[in-house]
C-alpha cells in the first residue's frame, strides 16, 4: 500500500519528462517548418551537383545519363594531364589570383591610411562614393568600357601614349600585358569597396592612443606606424588568411569578358577552361573532371584558411 | 602646430585623391560622351571627357531595337521575381539560425549545411545538367531558383538578428506569439535596415547577372539586358548589316552604339547607388568584423 504512491509518482515523474521532450518538439517544430523550403533549395541546387561530380570518373553520354555512362575510374583525369595546355592554365590562374591577391591587400590598405588622414568630412565622403562605385557594375559593362578605351587604334589611352610619343601597347591583346591589365583594372573595380573594412578597423583604435603617441612627440607618420597599422593588424591579418582559399580564383567574370584567343597562352584560366570544354565543346566529364580537381584544392585551402583564421584570429563564420 | 612637412603631404595627399578618383570616373565619363558623340567624331578621337557633334541617334537607334527591350523587361522581371523570393527566404533560413542551441538543438548542423555550400560545389557543369534536367532551360526559373539562397546575406541577416534583444522575443512568446507571429511582426519590422542591405545587394546582383542568362537561355530573346549586352559587346558587328539608311552610318556606329547601351546597362545601378551606399557600409562591416 505504501508502495503505490511512489509508483504513481514515479509514472508522474515520467510522463512529465515525456511531456517535456514532446513539448518541446512541438516548440521547435515551427523552426523546421521556417527553413525546410531553403533547406531543400540547397539540397537540391547545392548538394545534388556535389553528386553529379561522378562524371568525372565516367564516360559520360549525355543520352544514357549518369546510371548508364560507362565508369572508367581516373581516365578523364589522366587524359587532363596529358593535355598540352593544362600546365600553362594553372600556371596562369595561380599566377592571376595570387598578383591579384597582393595587390588587393597593398592598395586597400594604403588608401584606407590615406583617406583616414583627409580632415574634411565632405571631401572624404565624395571620394568614398567615387571610388566605390565600379564594384557595383558587372565585368560585363566594365568590360566593354576597358575594351573600348585600351583599344589599340582608336581607344583614348593609346591615343594618350601615342601623343607622349611612345608606341601604342594592345592591353588586351598582348599576353605580355594581359595579367598585369587583369590585375591593374580588378583594382579599378574593387580597390574602393576594398577599404571599407580597413576604415572601419581604422575608426575603431581607441583615440587615447594617438594622443598617447603626440605627447611623447611621435610624427604622423610614426603615428601611422605605430598605433594605425598594429590597430589593423588583427583584421589584416585575418584577411589576408581568408584570401588563401582564392588561389584558385583568377575570377572567371573578368578574364571571360577581356580575353581572345590571342591571349590564351597568358589569360586561359581553370574557370574559362572549364566553360570551354564543358558548355561550348560539350565534353562533359573532362570538364567536370576540371573543375573537381579546382573544387577540391579550393575545400582543401578555405578549410585551412578558416582553421588558421579561427586558430590566430579567433575568427568564427557564423 | 603643423609642420611644412605636414602642410606638403595633406596638399599631395588631397591632390592624389582627386587624381585617383578622377581616373575612377574617367572611364565611365568617357564612354558616356562617346554615347553622345557622332560616329566621326569618335573615331577620329576627338571625344574625351564631354560629347562632339552632339547627337542622340545612337540611343535612338538602340531604343528602336525591340529586343534591347525584351531583355530589359526580363531583367526586370527576374530582379523583382528574384529579390522577393531570396529576401522570403534569407529571413526564414536566418530566424531559426539565429536562435540559441538549446532553443533549437538542430541549429548547428542546419548551419553547417549551409555553410558548406560557399566551401564545396558541384562547379558549372553539373550545376547546368542540374538546370537542364529540371526543364528549366529558357525559362525565367532558371535564374531566379538556382541562386535564391544566399548563405552571405543569410549569415548578415541572422548576425543582425542576433543583435536584437532577446526580451523583445521573450515578451512576444509570454503574449503567446508563435515563432511565425515573432518573425514577421517583431523580427521583420526591426530589421528593416538589414533588409534594405540584403535587398539591394539581391537586386544588383540580379540586375549584373549575365553568365546564367548566357548559359541557361537557348533562345536570344530569353535574355536578361546583361547577357545581351554581353553577346552586343564581345560580338563584332552591330550595326553595319542592320542600317537601312546609309546616312546613319556617318552618326552612328558600332563604338556609339555600344557606349550607348554600356550607359543604359550602368543607368539602373547608378539611379540606386545612393540608397545602395547608405546601407553597404553598414553590412559589409557587420558581416565581416564582429566584436
Amino acid at each position: 500500500m505504501k508502495i503505490l504512491p511512489f509508483l504513481i509518482q514515479g509514472i508522474r515523474i515520467r510522463t512529465e519528462e515525456q511531456v517535456m521532450k514532446t513539448s518541446k518538439l512541438k516548440a521547435e517544430l515551427p523552426l523546421h517548418l521556417l527553413i525546410l523550403p531553403g533547406l531543400i533549395l540547397v539540397i537540391v541546387f547545392s548538394y545534388v551537383p556535389m553528386l553529379g561530380l561522378v562524371m568525372a570518373f565516367q564516360k559520360f553520354v549525355p543520352a544514357l545519363g549518369i546510371s548508364g555512362s560507362k565508369w572508367i575510374g581516373w581516365d578523364n583525369f589522366k587524359y587532363l594531364i596529358a593535355m598540352p595546355n593544362m600546365g600553362q592554365v594553372i600556371w596562369n590562374t595561380v599566377y592571376i589570383a595570387i598578383m591579384k591577391i597582393i595587390a588587393g591587400i597593398i592598395v586597400p590598405i594604403t588608401l584606407a591610411i590615406l583617406l583616414n588622414e583627409i580632415i574634411h568630412e565632405r571631401f572624404k565622403k565624395l571620394i568614398q562614393t567615387i571610388i566605390y562605385l565600379p564594384h557595383f557594375l558587372s565585368w560585363v559593362i566594365l568590360g566593354g568600357i576597358l575594351i573600348d578605351i585600351l583599344s589599340p587604334n582608336t581607344g583614348i589611352v593609346n591615343q594618350l601614349i601615342k601623343a607622349l610619343g611612345f608606341e601604342p601597347i594592345f592591353f588586351l591583346g598582348d599576353n605580355k600585358w594581359f595579367p598585369i591589365t587583369v590585375v591593374i583594372t580588378d583594382q579599378w573595380k574593387e580597390m574602393g569597396f576594398n577599404t571599407i573594412v580597413y576604415l572601419a578597423a581604422i575608426t575603431g583604435i581607441n583615440p587615447s592612443l594617438y594622443e598617447a603617441a603626440k605627447l611623447d612627440g611621435a610624427s604622423r607618420l610614426r603615428q601611422t606606424w605605430h598605433v594605425t597599422l598594429p590597430g589593423m593588424r588583427p583584421i589584416i591579418i585575418l584577411l589576408v588568411t581568408l584570401s588563401l582559399g582564392q588561389v584558385l580564383n583568377a575570377g572567371f567574370d573578368q578574364i571571360f569578358n577581356l580575353y581572345s584567343p590571342v591571349v590564351y597562352e597568358s589569360g586561359d584560366i581553370i574557370d574559362t577552361l572549364v566553360y570551354r570544354l564543358g558548355l561550348v565543346d560539350a565534353q562533359y566529364a573532362v570538364a567536370t573532371a576540371v573543375g573537381m580537381f579546382k573544387s577540391v584544392i579550393s575545400l582543401g585551402l578555405i578549410s585551412l584558411s578558416y582553421w588558421l583564421a579561427y586558430r590566430f584570429a579567433n575568427y568564427r563564420i557564423f | 602646430m603643423i609642420s611644412r612637412g605636414q602642410k606638403i603631404f595633406i596638399g599631395v595627399n588631397y591632390v592624389f585623391f582627386i587624381i585617383l578618383s578622377v581616373v575612377c570616373l574617367f572611364p565611365l565619363i568617357h564612354i558616356l560622351a562617346i554615347s553622345f558623340s557622332s560616329s566621326a567624331a569618335a573615331t577620329s578621337g576627338l571625344v574625351t571627357f564631354w560629347p562632339v557633334d552632339f547627337t542622340l541617334k545612337s540611343y535612338d537607334y538602340i531604343l528602336n531595337k525591340p529586343e534591347f527591350f525584351n531583355s530589359m523587361f526580363i531583367s526586370f522581371k527576374r530582379l523583382v521575381l528574384g529579390s522577393a523570393i531570396s529576401l522570403v527566404l534569407c529571413l526564414t533560413i536566418a530566424y531559426p539560425l539565429s536562435k540559441e542551441t538549446k532553443a533549437f538543438r538542430m541549429r548547428t548542423i542546419y548551419a553547417w549545411i549551409f555553410v558548406f555550400t560557399i566551401l564545396f560545389s558541384g562547379g558549372l557543369i553539373p550545376g547546368y545538367m542540374l538546370v537542364r534536367s529540371l526543364g528549366m532551360l529558357d525559362t525565367i526559373w532558371a535564374l531566379v531558383i538556382p541562386p535564391a539562397v544566399n548563405v552571405f546575406n543569410v549569415v548578415l541577416m541572422l548576425n543582425f538578428f542576433r543583435a536584437l534583444p532577446k526580451e523583445l522575443e521573450e515578451s512576444a512568446f509570454m503574449d503567446g506569439a508563435g515563432h511565425w507571429t515573432t518573425l514577421w511582426k517583431i523580427y521583420f519590422p526591426l530589421s528593416l535596415p538589414s533588409i534594405a542591405t540584403v535587398t539591394l545587394f539581391t537586386m544588383v546582383f540580379h540586375w549584373n547577372s549575365w553568365f546564367d542568362g548566357m548559359i541557361f537561355m537557348n533562345q536570344v530573346s530569353n535574355y536578361p539586358l546583361s547577357t545581351y549586352l554581353q553577346n552586343v559587346i564581345t560580338s563584332g558587328s552591330i550595326i553595319s548589316t542592320s542600317l537601312t539608311n546609309l546616312n546613319d552610318l556617318k552618326d552612328i556606329s558600332d563604338r556609339t552604339a555600344k557606349a550607348a547601351q554600356i550607359f543604359i546597362g550602368t543607368f539602373p545601378i547608378l539611379l540606386v547607388y545612393p540608397f545602395l551606399q547608405r546601407f553597404f557600409i553598414k553590412g559589409i562591416v557587420l558581416g565581416s568584423v564582429k566584436e
